[in-house]
């Protein structure tokens, strides 16, 4: 018992690794909030696209959407940073993080925006045509506030899922909350900053678990 | 040399992909390997999970409630790095194999407890009260009225789930497996040349194009109603 | 104008050619002197002018009744907010609904919510309204409110062209009664004669049977 305590929850090592575990969530943060929402753009692209009924248009949106959602993020992030350079590609591994993780959760996303596109009845685009609203109105006023309401659940989910897979940019050294643990613990030679850093990772998405579990649950009520 | 001619020396180099060719199906092996154990012991917590919380003991049902998102808000990564680097010190030693198995299959079985449970709620409570009616034990009315129901309404989010955890395989990389990612990262660096990581993503291509494409088969089969 | 029908005659389809929600494939439609076919026709500004009415209403759900109305004030005839908020009460008013302004459309009736949706048309100030089934998806009770306010805009000199099994209300109301069957006109006419002394055989059988329903 004294030997878990103290090497999970060493409250001295915790508290010296403390601005450094800090800082790394704040990469972390940073990560988030530019990943996020460049996927959620690209993927609201993607599914407006493929409204688009021409089949030139919807395979290639298909075959993106297969494609990053088949492929592991961490081996799309080791290709992008460590295999691009060979052909005189050499990006930063911020970048190479952002890149890769924009284009694994624009797919996510493109997927979710889609279902939810369709799930708004083909009768809400022919009352709003009927108005004189066109195309573009229709989607922006009518389609688009409705689909994003019906897949909310998923849109978190996504979003949860999106913060927790910036843990993956410790890999390529990238000092964000994961990398910052295991650094502290090399230098420690004592596993409390990582179980400090779990913590943290538990605190930030906690909210969102709860609110996600309940916004499910309200929807299969409501069937 | 053109540019065209070094993509294809670099990306696509037959020479390089011949000699390393062996590790990556060995890693393609371990990488199955890995991905059945997680989905099978994963999805078998799960589902025990959600019928025992169907039992509705209320300690019990807290316990689950705080494991389940206790999983749900870590990164997996940062599990398996726990389970790997952290339980030695306390003198629990596992292989790297054992680490990512463990932790990917409770992460599976947090998502898959919240599917499953969701799903038994579905089922109309009618039809347990009908079940039961008919002299059925709690435990018959789950198992032939109950659970089938519910697990036909889970089919589609937890194929999603199951593809998206089954990813995470690659993370045992990180833990030195030799699976997939790990052998190409090894060709790489050896063959100072990316082609190995090029196959190493053919390779990943061939084990989860099927799954996405059946998942967006199966979803519009059995799509949720909403 | 009525048109009346068996299901599957086409009447729908005619309708909703008129303002291009479906493209007919041959044939012209002319309205207020300009071709609604040709290419260079402004087609969001030909419907602004005619209303629609659907069987199943098509309300916005994530909108109040208000927000229903005033949408297509605001972003089409490019009203002020306020402005489309006055101009959508007094279309609410129209139809009896001013107390509702504030509801969303599931905490309206059927007939509430069909009579929201002739507001919102009605609110365009069209030239021509046209109707798809108007009372088809509602219950009996709820059917005589919305055709106390259809026969309103009538009387208020509205054209319209209304595609409906209520023939009772189409003797009562209409000028000119047009029968169609597989997807062509059989007959036209004042409703006394359509209905009272139908020329074709088809519309004999089809005026029988309905009767005998009702």
């Amino acid at each position: 018992m004294d030997a878990l305590v103290q090497n999970f929850f060493n409250v001295a090592i915790m508290r010296a690794a403390a601005p450094l575990l800090l800082k790394g969530l704040l990469m972390t943060v940073i990560l988030c909030l530019v990943v996020a929402p460049a996927g959620v753009l690209a993927g609201m692209g993607v599914a407006l696209m493929s409204t688009v009924r021409r089949r030139w248009v919807t395979w290639p949106l298909i075959v993106y959407v297969d494609f990053f959602r088949a492929f592991p993020p961490l081996v799309l992030l080791i290709f992008i940073f460590f295999g691009l350079p060979f052909v005189g590609i050499d990006l930063p591994a911020f970048a190479a993080v952002v890149l890769a993780f924009t284009l694994n959760a624009s797919s996510y996303y493109g997927e979710i925006f889609r279902a939810g596109i369709e799930s708004v009845t083909s009768g809400q685009t022919e009352a709003a045509r009927s108005t004189g609203l066109t195309r573009v109105q229709t989607l922006a006023y009518v389609i688009i506030p409705q689909a994003v309401r019906n897949v909310l659940p998923d849109l978190i989910g996504n979003t949860l899922e999106v913060v927790k897979l910036t843990s993956l940019a410790s890999v390529v050294a990238l000092p964000e909350l994961l990398y910052a643990a295991r650094s502290a613990q090399s230098v420690t030679y004592n596993p409390s900053p990582i179980v400090l850093a779990a913590a943290m990772y538990f605190v930030l998405l906690w909210p969102g678990v709860r609110l996600l579990s309940r916004l499910e649950h309200r929807m299969i009520a409501s069937r | 040399m053109t540019d065209l001619d070094r993509f294809v020396f670099s990306f696509l180099n037959v020479e390089v992909m011949r000699r390393y060719l062996p590790s990556i199906a060995e890693g393609f092996v371990l990488t199955v390997e890995l991905a059945l154990a997680v989905i099978v012991t994963g999805l078998a917590l799960g589902l025990t999970l959600a019928v025992v919380r169907s039992l509705q003991i209320r300690p019990v049902n807290w316990l689950i409630i705080l494991g389940v998102d206790m999983l749900r808000a870590v990164p997996p990564l940062v599990i398996i790095v726990l389970f790997y680097f952290a339980l030695p010190h306390v003198g629990v030693r596992m292989s790297g194999f054992t680490a990512t198995w463990a932790s990917l299959s409770l992460v599976l079985a947090a998502f898959s407890e919240e599917i499953f449970w969701a799903g038994i709620l579905a089922v109309h409570k009618g039809q347990w009260e009908a079940a039961r009616s008919t002299g059925l034990t709690f435990g018959q009315s789950l198992t032939f009225v109950v659970l089938p129901q519910a697990v036909r309404l889970t089919i589609p989010p937890l194929t999603n789930r199951a593809i998206a955890i089954t990813k995470g395989t690659a993370l045992a990389s990180v833990v030195g497996v030799p699976e997939i990612l790990s052998a190409a990262i090894t060709g790489q660096s050896f063959a100072a040349n990316p082609s190995p990581l090029t196959l190493g993503a053919i390779a990943y291509l061939i084990l989860f194009i099927p799954f996405v494409v059946a998942g967006r088969f199966i979803e519009t089969r059995f799509a949720w109603k909403r | 104008m009525f048109i009346v029908g068996p299901s599957g005659s086409g009447k729908s389809t005619l309708l909703r050619c008129v303002n291009r929600l479906e493209e007919p494939s041959a044939g012209a439609i002319t309205f207020d002197g300009i071709d609604v076919l040709a290419p260079r026709t402004d087609i969001n500004g030909i419907r602004r002018q005619m209303g629609m009415v659907f069987q199943s209403f098509n309300l916005y759900p994530h909108m109040t009744a208000l927000g229903n109305v005033a949408l297509a004030l605001r972003k089409v005839l490019k009203m002020s907010r306020t402005e489309a908020a006055d101009c959508a009460r007094a279309a609410l008013t129209r139809v009896g609904l001013a107390d509702k302004a504030d509801a969303h459309p599931s905490e309206l009736s059927g007939g509430q919510q069909q009579r929201v949706a002739i507001a919102r048309s009605l609110a365009l100030s069209p030239k021509i309204m046209l109707f798809d089934e108007p009372t088809s998806a509602l219950d009996p009770e709820l059917v005589g409110s919305v055709l106390a306010v259809m026969r309103a805009m009538r009387e208020s000199g509205m054209t319209m062209v209304v595609v409906s099994h209520e023939l009772q209300f189409a003797r009562a109301a209409a000028d000119r009664v047009v029968f169609i069957d597989h997807g062509e006109i059989v007959e036209q006419g004042p409703p006394a004669r359509v209905f009272g002394d139908p020329a074709h055989p088809r519309t004999r059988e089809f005026v029988a049977r309905i009767a005998g329903h009702q």
